[in-house]
């Protein structure tokens, strides 16, 4: 139980002692920044113990204050899915980083910056206190501003400034909406909320706070009307940063937000879920479209991922057990699947300095191991069967059906097969096909960049067996429960502070 | 070096009332931040009047006069010293029960010493402020623009 506030506290004490000691050694970043991730993500498999271990969701007392007074952090089932998400596949990128971020000055900033990033990541998701959340979030996203601009080249800049500006527009949005919010409900501790407002009833203020959340959330989650920052933010950073933005940080921040507020603080209702499913249709297809015009292998993923948090938005707008079921195996699938494929990005962009799919081909002779790791991630993401890509769009597509709402399955497979279009059109162009002369003296990647490239290629070959139901009941369904039964969140405070 | 030629930064008078209420605005600073658990004020409102009499300096004398006091490296070990200290305070209370558990004694409301750990998160969070703000200013300062052709 103790462990509870490690996870945002490692983060930020790492990123003051990496700034503060990391100028003198790259050695030392290097080995002090892994030691960090692995031990957040060795804590985030922990708590999936602790979790097992007990009957009800904890509360953890910040300070010693009790929850409605003080601040509070929470770990349920779903919090404790995110963990595990975020901090693995952190540890992965932080590891690729070794290699990949030598041909920049200054890798201490950079550390410094992801750690922050990180530990906003996870405190958004243990906190239990909407101000807290909001706090935590801005942490998160000023890091990530800084370091979309990281190669401080004029198009990075300008994409951070159009990054930092949506961005800061989006957290406005968020505050009113939770000053709307605490002047209605008279407290900011999110259980305390849900329970004054299932007592007093929703009424207009709430019904417009409700909206400035989604739309706060919807642009951090790059949902498809707000989604216009994210293709030229994303392929700007470097590609940890695309990865890790890409992969966890729009989850973390955006839709694991929209689950928390609208699942257990305000309630789902048919109104509700019926915008989510419009939007992730509108996402699927929209970003699936847009996808297949690119020819900048960054830019391609990027609007990739505008295509695929639209799948995760409409199981989530189904509302069944079957539906939230898919969109968080989905979300799991996604994280794993995309910040590989960033990272195979960059490894081409390492050995050939170009991020034009027009101009490479036949490098899989060249690159055998980033060639057949970007290859398994192409088939997880496009839904090839034995792949974990597959299983999650199946569920979703399948929840569409039993739900009865056949027109948004017919979109969810379009969606997929488009996806299968522009991945093979990506294959074929980067690593099949000819090899153009100046590249014949291209080499592998570096070993650690290696290692982190085919450790995600196995989790993507492994996730898929999560939807067994041995493995289900352990990672799958306490997430799947805390959303399914989504007002039991206001019961916390009463049964989990220990 | 001679800090009072006439060629580096504002006018004689401006130098002169400097030189007399710099150090005033620095100590109402440190009172803002030491009386934060007992008056309006804290770390953050003395950090940022601290910050304000460094910037005072830089405006008057020129930049390397406050470069000279307050190199840059110096500026952002302080910065992470100041984050680090009140990391610290976070995590003895983690050890001591709660993470932010106030263990020392609350002492008598009211006075200077009273309030536990608050006053000591004041001045690690006034640290870490003025010494950000300053180093925000004086990158601003430092940094050049080079126009593309």
């Amino acid at each position: 139980m103790h462990i509870l506030p490690l996870f945002p506290a490692l983060g930020l004490g790492g990123a003051f002692l990496v700034s503060l000691l990391g100028r003198r050694s790259k050695k030392f970043c290097d080995i002090f920044t892994n030691v960090i991730t692995c031990a957040l993500f060795g804590l985030s498999l922990y708590s999936l113990c602790i979790l097992k271990s007990q009957t009800s969701p904890l509360v953890y007392k910040v300070g010693g204050w009790i929850p409605p007074i003080g601040i509070s952090l929470v770990l349920d089932g779903l919090s404790s899915f995110m963990l595990i998400i975020v901090n693995f596949v952190a540890f992965m990128i932080t590891l690729y980083s070794v290699n990949y971020m030598e041909k920049f000055t200054a890798k201490f900033k950079f550390y410094t910056l992801f750690l922050l990033m990180l530990a906003g990541m996870n405190g958004v998701i243990v906190t239990g206190d909407i101000f807290n959340l909001f706090v935590f979030l801005e942490i998160a996203s000023v890091a990530s501003y800084a370091l979309v601009a990281y190669g401080v080249e004029a198009e990075e800049l300008e994409a951070s400034f159009k990054y930092l500006i949506m961005s800061s527009v989006a957290s406005l949005f968020i505050l009113l909406g939770i000053a709307f919010l605490y002047s209605y409900a008279s407290t900011l501790n999110m259980a305390d909320i849900a329970v004054v407002l299932s007592e007093k009833g929703l009424n207009n203020a709430m019904l417009f706070a409700s909206i400035l959340f989604i739309v706060g959330f919807s642009l951090k989650a790059a949902i498809v009307p707000f989604h216009a920052w994210l293709p030229d933010a994303h392929p700007s950073a470097p590609a940890p940063i695309s990865a890790c933005l890409s992969g966890i940080f729009i989850k973390a921040l955006g839709v694991y937000t929209l689950c928390r507020l609208f699942y257990n603080v305000f309630g789902a209702n048919p109104a509700l879920l019926n915008l989510f499913m419009g939007l992730g249709a509108v996402s699927i297809v929209v970003g699936a479209l847009l996808a297949l015009g690119q020819v900048d292998f960054k830019r391609l993923l990027a609007y990739s991922s505008i295509n695929q948090i639209g799948y995760i938005i409409l199981g989530l707008g189904l509302g069944t057990p079957l539906g939230i079921l898919g969109a968080l195996f989905h979300l799991f699938n996604h994280s794993v699947f995309k910040s590989l494929l960033f990272l195979n990005s960059g490894a081409v962009e390492y050995t050939v300095g170009t991020r034009n799919i027009r101009d490479m081909g036949g490098l899989r002779e060249k690159m055998p191991v980033t060639s057949s790791t970007s290859l398994i991630a192409s088939m997880s993401i496009s839904g090839i069967p034995p792949f974990n890509g597959f299983f999650s769009k199946l569920i979703i597509i399948l929840a569409c059906i039993h739900a009865g709402h056949v027109v948004y399955s017919f979109w969810a497979i379009l969606g997929s097969i488009l996806t299968l279009a522009y991945f093979m059109k990506l294959q074929k162009n980067v690593f099949f096909g000819n090899l153009p002369e100046r590249y014949n003296n291209v080499r592998e990647v570096p070993f650690f960049m290696k290692t982190a490239m085919v450790m995600l290629a196995i989790a993507c070959i492994v996730g898929g067996f999560m939807v067994l139901p041995k493995v289900k009941k352990y990672i799958l369904s306490p997430a799947q429960n805390v959303l399914t039964h989504g007002l039991d969140y206001k019961n916390i405070n009463e049964i989990g502070v220990k | 070096m001679n800090y009072n030629s006439p060629h580096k930064g504002m006018t004689l008078i401006v130098k002169t009332i400097t030189r007399i209420t710099v150090g005033l605005i620095l100590l109402y600073g440190i009172y803002i931040t030491l009386h934060g658990h007992v008056s309006p004020g804290g770390g953050f409102a003395g950090g940022v009047i601290i910050a304000l009499s460094f910037i005072h300096l830089m405006l008057a004398f020129g930049k390397e006069e406050a470069l000279r006091r307050l190199p840059k490296p110096l500026v952002s070990l302080f910065e992470s010293l100041g984050a680090i200290l009140f990391f610290t305070i976070a995590i003895l209370g983690f050890v001591g029960g709660y993470f932010f558990l106030d263990w020392l004694n609350k002492g008598e409301p009211f006075k200077l010493f009273s309030a536990g750990s608050i006053l000591l998160s004041n001045i690690a969070i006034a640290i870490k402020v003025s010494f950000g703000l300053f180093g925000i200013f004086l990158v601003l300062v430092l940094l050049k623009f080079t126009p593309k052709k």
